[in-house]
């Protein structure tokens, strides 16, 4: 690995400057700490367009709200697809991995030009794709099933986004090996670096297939291909769009970790054991793209079973394992801190004003209880059959990628703000309700979809009435219910999202500068935060609050598995 | 088998799980190697052996 030009590498370690962290002792590449202020700064302003079209897609389903026209409808929801999906998500991912790399290992970053020509494509790529979403030509959702066409720009932004990232994940790598080489850590690297270089390497293939498929279909939109096969489009696509979902359960995983190091002290409880439930992340989280074809004709049922049954289940033992061991972490820190009463004091005393604490521990319960156990659901062949297409799917990614990812992120930056771009959060007041209020809207809007989706309410429709259509089908009035409930939850979202937006733009332009002088932080760091750098277990087994915690989990989830068996056996005519 | 002194830090076997582990190259090809072969490859020769209509 030190085979690289020596004498340049000597050059540009000696060129790179940094500084010191007066809060963890951490060493900071300067170019990096630029990097990720750029790239934090792209996510949440395509996070601001995107959340807004949520809104306006969420208040458009609302039956007694019915706000846009179908068309726009439409163009809304695509939009809202890739701002928030691909844009707002990899690009704040793109900064962890420079963080996690560069910050956490104590080195430079590699190549930082190159860094910013990719941060420049994946910036083009974004806007290029929304100039073609607001035109009006491409409404045909973010996954762009053929064959609807879009515009050849939307395609091509895509693809553009996609070489970008590409590029900033192997900018990822290339730190790997330049800390490596000039030995800036000792021994294994950090556990949440490890987890930044699960999510990594899930990210080549993810953006590998979307590449394999986008440059085809854009060749079609210019007329240069006769055919896209549906199918075959289906097929690589998910490789892409399934897969990017686990880079955000990687990536999400990490910040957990990382923010319990950071509030309370949290180590791992077992390196090892982690590191091996990050491995089973790498081997077999990505076949369950499978799951998006479950029924689709023309694949067997031994190609979706394999996939999605005998191996993705190693990859939710990954997810169980993180289950345990994140809470376990935690509650472990906090008897260190001291508190030690009966099962639960550690949790009561948990810092609940602190919303990176808060958002955190949100984020994992809600990624577990309903973007998890959802997920194993709609992933088994035969109960798939129950929701297909219905808007329980919708409902069930919002809890995985919204009050799981997205909280977890907007929880992370409570930290990055103090941290990289060296200013002190604004109006720590509604900061410390931040993420309760849009955790309780993402929860909301996730379990009312899941809900309206249960009573058959499908995805993607402008009119759930169905008053112009040939055959006229009466959707059960609860369907109706819950899609209203779900606009209130929408708003109650919205609402944690624009205060977000507020929080992070006013610090970023008008927070403390924490650079010069001896201020302290409004929310304060663990005396031992430094230990996210680090590499080292803390193994104990006195863990009753955890146990409990994840004994109801798995109480909840064998529950409600079998009820959806016993739905399923009750309308499926096979007596 | 180890007379050498103490002060002198022993060559110790690094497990297997842990090489790998500590190999990010290693980790990546098996990360694109395995659903490259199971989910793309063998999910584009099942569509390509689907007969064509006549
Ligand atoms: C204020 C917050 C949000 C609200 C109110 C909201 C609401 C909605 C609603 C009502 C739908 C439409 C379902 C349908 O008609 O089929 C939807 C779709 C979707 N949402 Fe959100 N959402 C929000 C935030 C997010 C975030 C943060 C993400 C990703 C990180 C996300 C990802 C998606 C995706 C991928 C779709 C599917 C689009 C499609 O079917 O093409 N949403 N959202
Ligand atoms: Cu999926």
């Amino acid at each position: 690995m030190t085979a690289i030009d020596v004498s340049h590498s000597g050059l540009a370690a000696a060129r790179a400057a940094f500084r010191t962290c007066r809060f963890t002792g951490l060493k900071v590449d300067i170019a990096a700490q630029r990097l990720i202020m750029a790239n934090a700064v792209a996510a949440v302003v395509f996070l601001a367009v995107g959340g807004l079209m949520g809104l306006l897609v969420a208040l458009t389903r609302w039956p007694a709200v019915h706000l846009l026209p179908s068309e726009w409808f439409y163009l809304v929801l695509t939009g809202h697809g890739a701002n928030v999906l691909l844009f707002w998500i990899i690009f704040f991912e793109i900064a962890i991995l420079y963080f996690a790399s560069a910050v956490l290992l104590g080195s430079r970053i590699a190549t930082p030009k190159i860094a910013w020509a990719a941060f420049v494509l994946m910036v083009a790529g974004a806007i290029m794709t929304n100039v073609a979403v607001f035109q009006g030509d491409s409404s045909v959702m973010f996954t762009s099933y053929p064959p609807m066409q879009a515009s050849p720009h939307f395609y091509l932004g895509l693809i553009i986004f996609a070489v970008g990232a590409l590029i900033g994940v192997g900018i990822f790598f290339a730190t790997l090996v330049v800390a490596h080489g000039e030995r800036t850590y000792e021994g294994s690297i950090p556990l949440v670096t490890f987890g930044a270089l699960t999510a990594a390497i899930i990210a080549v293939f993810t953006l590998a297939s979307g590449a394999i498929i986008l440059v085809p279909t854009w060749l079609w939109s210019l007329g240069l291909v006769a055919e896209i096969d549906p199918l075959m489009y289906k097929v690589v696509w998910w490789g892409m769009g399934h897969s990017s979902q686990q880079i955000n359960v990687a990536a999400h995983v990490s910040v957990w970790y990382a923010i319990g190091a950071l509030t309370i002290g949290a180590k791992p409880l077992s390196e090892k054991v982690s590191r091996t439930a990050f491995l089973l992340y790498i081997l077999f989280l990505q076949l369950a793209s499978a799951h998006h074809l479950l029924a689709d004709p023309g694949m067997s049922a031994t190609w979706k079973i394999v996939n999605t049954s005998y191996l993705m289940y190693l990859a939710v033992l990954g997810s169980l394992i993180h289950g345990l061991t994140v809470p376990g972490a935690l509650e472990a820190a906090q008897r260190r801190n001291g508190y030690t009463k009966g099962a639960f004091e550690w949790l009561r005393k948990a810092p609940w004003g602190n919303p990176a604490f808060s958002g955190m521990f949100l984020s994992l319960v809600m990624f577990g209880f309903i973007g998890g156990i959802s997920g194993v659901v709609l992933g088994t062949e035969q109960l798939n059959l129950l929701m297909h297409n219905t808007i329980y799917v919708p409902g069930h990614f919002h809890g995985t990628v919204v009050a799981g990812t997205t909280l977890a992120f907007m929880a992370m930056t409570y930290y990055v703000l103090p941290l990289i771009f060296q200013r002190d959060v604004i109006w720590p007041k509604l900061a410390r309700w931040q993420p309760y209020l849009f955790g309780m809207g993402a929860g909301g809007i996730s379990l009312f979809m899941m809900g309206a989706g249960t009573l058959g309410v499908p995805r993607r429709h402008w009119d759930i009435t169905l008053t112009d259509a040939m055959h006229p089908f009466d959707l059960p009035s609860g369907g109706f219910l819950m899609m209203g409930l779900n606009g209130l939850a929408a708003v109650i979202a919205a609402a944690g999202g624009i205060l977000y937006i507020l929080i992070t733009v006013g610090t970023v332009l008008w927070g403390k500068r924490l650079d010069k002088g001896e201020a302290p932080l409004t929310f304060p760091l663990h005396k031992q935060a430094a230990t996210v750098a680090e590499y080292g277990s803390h193994a104990t087994v006195k863990l009753p609050g955890t146990i409990i915690l994840v004994s109801v989990f798995f109480l909840s989830f064998v529950l409600y598995y079998f009820v959806n068996w016993k739905y399923l056996s009750e309308i499926w005519l096979l007596r | 088998m180890d007379d050498r002194p103490e002060s002198e830090p022993r060559q110790e076997r690094v497990p297997a799980m842990q090489q790998l582990l500590d190999n990010p190259f290693l980790l990546l090809f098996i990360g694109i190697t395995i659903p490259t072969i199971l989910y793309i490859v063998w999910g584009v020769m099942e569509i390509a052996s689907i007969p064509v209509a006549p």
